[in-house]
Parts: C-alpha cells; sequence; structure tokens
C-alpha cells in the first residue's frame, strides 16, 4: 500500500483534529497522488468532512500534519490553501447567496487572478462542461435547483485552477440523474491533471468513479486500497468496525 | 408651496443624512457590523477638520482633502485592530466593542475639544443661496446632495461591478465560503470599513459647515444613518440614499406643522416602515 513519495500531491501525516475538547481525528494517513481520484467513504460521524476541514486550514492543526508536493503546509489560512492549489466543494454547496450564478463564479476567477494561479479553467470551459450555468447566468443562486447549485459550486471550485479538488458530499440530496450527470464531469476535471478527492456516501458510487479508497470509521481510517479491488465484505467491517457482525 | 418647499428641503437634508448612511449600508447592511461609534467618528472628524482649519487657515476643500485620507485609514485601523477580532456570525460582539469605543471617544473629544460648540469656517459658501421659482435653496445643502449621490453611484458601482466588490458580498454573504474561494476576508473587511469611514470624512466637513459640533452630538447622526439604512433596506445602497431622503423629507414636513415635531416626524415615519415593511423599502424580504 506504500505509495512513492515523489508523486504524491497531497498527504496527511497523523493528522490530528479536534473541536475544543472532542477529538474528531486520530493519526490520520491519507497519500493522493497527482491526477489521482481517492475516494473517502465512511459512515456520518466518521471524521470524513472534518478531515477535509482539516486540510483547507479551517481547523488547527499541526504544519507537518499536512503536505503539499511535500512542503509542510498543515494550519495555513483557507485562502491561502487556494492559492496554493487545493479547492473545495463544500458540504452543503455554500453558494454566495443574493449573487448571480455568473457573480458566484466570477468571485473564482477575480481570486484566481489576484492570487497568480493560472490553469486550464475558464468561464467558458466551464459552460461547456455544465451548459445550464450559461443559460442561468442571471440567475440568483438561491433560486437553482439543488443539482443546478451543485454545478455552480463545483464550477466555483474549478475556477480556482486547483492541483487538488476536495469534493464533500457532492451527491447528497440529488436526484439520482443528477448525480450521474455531475459524476460524468469527473473525468473531464481530472483530465487537467487535477487530483480529486471524493467524500462519498454512496460506496457503490465512490468505488467505481475513484482509483483508490479510503474507509474511515470514528477518526481512524480502517482500510484503504485500490478501489477496484476491495470487497463488499471488506468495506462492510471497515465502515462498522471490527466488533460489528456484518450479516 | 410651502408644501412643495418643504419637499425640497427634505430631499437637500437627505443628502446629509445620505453621507452618513452610506457607510453604514455598507457596514450594517452588507457587512452585518454594527459600529455604534459610526456617529462619534462623524463628530471626532469634523472636530479635527475645524482645528486644522483653524490652526493652518484651510478652506473647506483642502480640510476635506486631509480629512478623507484620514478617515480612511482610521477606518482600516478601526477593523483590523478591533472589528476583525469580533466578526462573525454574532452582530453583539462588534456592537459591545465599539459601544465601548463609542463612550471612550465622546470622552477623548471632551479632554481635547471641551463641551463647547463649533463649526467649520466656509467662508461664505454655507450661507449663499439661490432662489429657484421661488423657493431659495442653499448652496451648501446642493453640493451635498451632488456629493451624497455621486458617492452613492461610486459605491453601487463599485460593490456590483469590481473584484473587490464582488469579494466583498461574497464574504458578507458566506465568510468561509469566501475564504474557501481564495478570499483573504480580513483584508477585504478591512479595505471595506476604510471605506466606509472614508465616506465619513465627507460628512464631517459638510456637518461641521452647515451647523455646529460637539463632542456629544455623534448619537443623533448614528440614529438617523440607522434609520435610513433600515428604511431603505439592507444591503442596497441606493436603498440607504432613498431611505435617507424619506428620513430628510419626514424632518422637513415635520418641521412645517411644528417646530418641535421635525426630529420625532422621522422616528414616526422610520417606526412605520418598520412596522409594515421590515425588510425596508428596497430590501428583499
Amino acid at each position: 500500500m506504500m505509495e512513492t513519495l515523489s508523486t504524491s500531491v497531497l498527504s496527511t501525516h497523523g493528522l490530528v483534529a479536534r473541536y475544543g475538547d472532542f477529538q474528531a481525528l486520530y493519526g490520520v494517513d491519507v497519500t493522493v497522488n497527482e491526477g489521482e481520484a481517492v475516494a473517502l467513504i465512511g459512515a456520518n460521524g466518521a471524521g470524513k468532512s472534518t478531515f477535509l476541514r482539516a486540510i483547507m486550514g479551517l481547523l488547527p492543526v499541526a504544519p507537518d500534519m499536512v503536505r503539499l508536493g511535500g512542503q509542510p503546509i498543515g494550519g495555513t489560512p483557507t485562502d491561502r490553501m487556494v492559492q496554493k492549489g487545493v479547492a473545495i466543494v463544500p458540504e452543503g454547496r455554500r453558494l454566495f447567496s443574493g449573487m448571480s450564478v455568473e457573480d458566484n463564479l466570477r468571485v473564482a476567477v477575480d481570486q484566481a487572478e489576484r492570487l497568480g494561479r493560472k490553469g486550464g479553467w475558464s468561464l467558458s470551459r466551464l459552460h461547456q462542461l455544465f451548459p445550464i450555468l450559461k443559460e442561468k447566468a442571471r440567475t440568483p443562486v438561491q433560486s437553482l435547483s439543488g443539482g443546478q447549485q451543485q454545478m455552480v459550486s463545483i464550477g466555483r471550485a474549478l475556477l480556482c485552477q486547483p492541483k487538488v479538488l476536495l469534493c464533500d458530499e457532492i451527491s447528497l440530496g440529488l436526484a439520482p440523474k443528477v448525480i450521474r450527470e455531475i459524476y460524468a464531469a469527473l473525468p473531464e476535471i481530472r483530465g487537467q491533471g487535477t487530483a480529486v478527492v471524493l467524500v462519498e456516501q454512496d460506496v457503490g458510487l465512490a468505488q467505481s468513479a475513484t482509483d483508490r479508497l479510503y474507509c474511515m470509521l470514528e477518526g481512524r481510517v480502517t482500510l484503504s486500497g485500490r478501489s477496484g479491488e476491495v470487497t463488499r465484505e471488506q468495506i462492510g467491517a471497515a465502515y462498522f468496525g471490527g466488533s460489528h457482525a456484518v450479516v | 408651496m410651502q408644501w412643495f418647499d418643504a419637499l425640497v428641503q427634505g430631499v437637500l437634508l437627505g443628502g446629509m443624512y445620505a453621507q452618513y448612511a452610506l457607510g453604514m449600508a455598507l457596514m450594517f447592511g452588507v457587512m452585518r457590523i454594527v459600529n455604534v461609534s459610526h456617529g462619534d467618528l462623524v463628530i471626532l472628524l469634523s472636530l479635527i477638520g475645524i482645528s486644522l482649519a483653524t490652526s493652518f487657515g484651510l478652506g473647506p476643500f483642502w480640510v476635506m482633502a486631509a480629512l478623507v485620507p484620514l478617515a480612511v485609514a482610521m477606518g482600516w485601523i478601526l477593523q483590523k485592530v478591533i472589528l476583525n477580532r469580533v466578526v462573525g456570525d454574532d452582530p453583539l460582539p462588534s456592537l459591545i466593542a465599539t459601544f465601548g469605543l463609542s463612550l471612550a471617544l465622546q470622552n477623548l473629544m471632551l479632554q481635547i475639544w471641551s463641551a463647547n460648540s463649533r463649526s467649520l469656517p466656509g467662508g461664505g459658501i454655507e450661507s449663499r443661496s439661490v432662489e429657484v421659482a421661488g423657493i431659495y435653496v442653499g448652496l451648501l445643502p446642493v453640493i451635498v446632495l451632488v456629493f451624497a449621490t455621486a458617492l452613492t453611484l461610486c459605491l453601487d458601482l463599485m460593490l456590483k461591478r469590481t473584484r473587490f466588490g464582488r469579494a466583498l458580498r461574497a464574504a458578507a454573504a458566506d465568510v468561509e465560503a469566501a475564504a474557501m474561494t481564495g478570499i483573504n476576508p480580513r483584508a477585504v473587511y478591512a479595505s471595506a470599513t476604510a471605506i466606509a469611514v472614508g465616506i465619513l470624512g465627507f460628512a464631517a466637513v459638510f456637518q461641521s459647515l452647515r451647523s455646529t459640533v460637539a463632542p456629544a452630538d455623534g448619537g443623533a447622526q448614528l440614529v438617523y444613518a440607522f434609520e435610513a439604512v433600515i428604511i431603505g433596506g439592507m444591503g442596497s445602497v441606493w436603498g440607504a440614499f432613498i431611505g435617507s431622503m424619506v428620513l430628510g423629507i419626514s424632518q422637513a414636513i415635520g418641521f412645517r406643522i411644528d417646530p418641535g415635531f421635525g426630529v420625532l416626524a422621522g422616528h414616526l415615519v422610520f417606526l412605520l416602515v418598520l412596522a409594515t415593511r421590515p425588510q425596508g423599502l428596497f430590501g428583499k424580504s
């Protein structure tokens, strides 16, 4: 399971995070290689979202616990993480309410320019990926459907020109058809050389969309392996814990 | 004719109120930061301006040229030193911090300038007027209204069309999501407060030209600014401008009914709007 260090773009090393007195992560080691898609699965409360928030500098962590291209960057302020090439599609989409679709996306274009981040994503490229965003450019984001809002949120993260894209439950609450539409964009995103970390509740979807997966339970990694090779039994045991019988 | 005159005077008075209200529209309406020291900053800037004018013999234009950059610097420091520490979803910490600042500023001003009322010598501009269709219109109030309109226009365009404006609206909508998009919310807020207080640099010059100022006068300015923003609707710059006009007109008509009723009439209209349309005239429910 050892990955060579030279190709790792993002890695965590004994990542520990807490909310006040409550410890949410107990030494998580995850490696994401260049251009790779990695899934993070696990039950509610396993620490998946906390893991992404800790990487993004939204929780206090020690510098050595998170490395980007080998450099220690743990605890870097969130806006600086974006500057370094990590973007997130946050849980609940978190669009800028009251602003149009175009303005939501332009905020990301503006900041990428300001931070000097260059990459393959532009508004027109994004409109090819999700044509509805062009049609709805002037619509306030709060009047979009859930799937359309998710597309804006993904688009906003892509326009930050990330090397690593963190996606937190992008299928949550969406119709199967919409989920397929959104997941269909993944190959194109990875085609840019962008590595993708997918936090996903749907294990089957996670397995089919990624190269490798990690399963988390109670703040620890309980399983890791190639997405196509891990068995349902292995996942079941890792998902619910060794002491829980999986029928 | 008397009522038309009241209307015109009310609009002109609204121009003055708009200059207090614009900064409030930006801080309270957009950023949701309650700055209780808003009025005291106007008074502080006015007193500094008057001292500059009397010590160095500066005319109003030069006082303005000195005060606006000073106000910008004060706003930036205010955000960096105090408000960035208390910024968040809860408006209470900013309210308490600036309430403390307000008390400290008032006492500081009393210590430096005493409780006397002062005004800025305008070289005659403050008393000049022109007669238009039987109504005397003061030249200074017209200049105030022109400045207020221009400032509103610039602020509105800045919010809608510039990179900074989009970043500010994004940070105001969701600070954390803004940071996830590469915005440094603290830097954006510091610039926004610098602009909000910077506008008070203009207001201070006009306020001290058209009437007198004393250290304890800030409260009224704060209340008018709040009322104008709430009448107009949170988050709308032109709303705050129109809200100022509504407040000015209400007061001017109130003054015509009874000289003691003017300020109260403004408050009553404010309460009426709050009761019947709490989101304000231009606010979205």
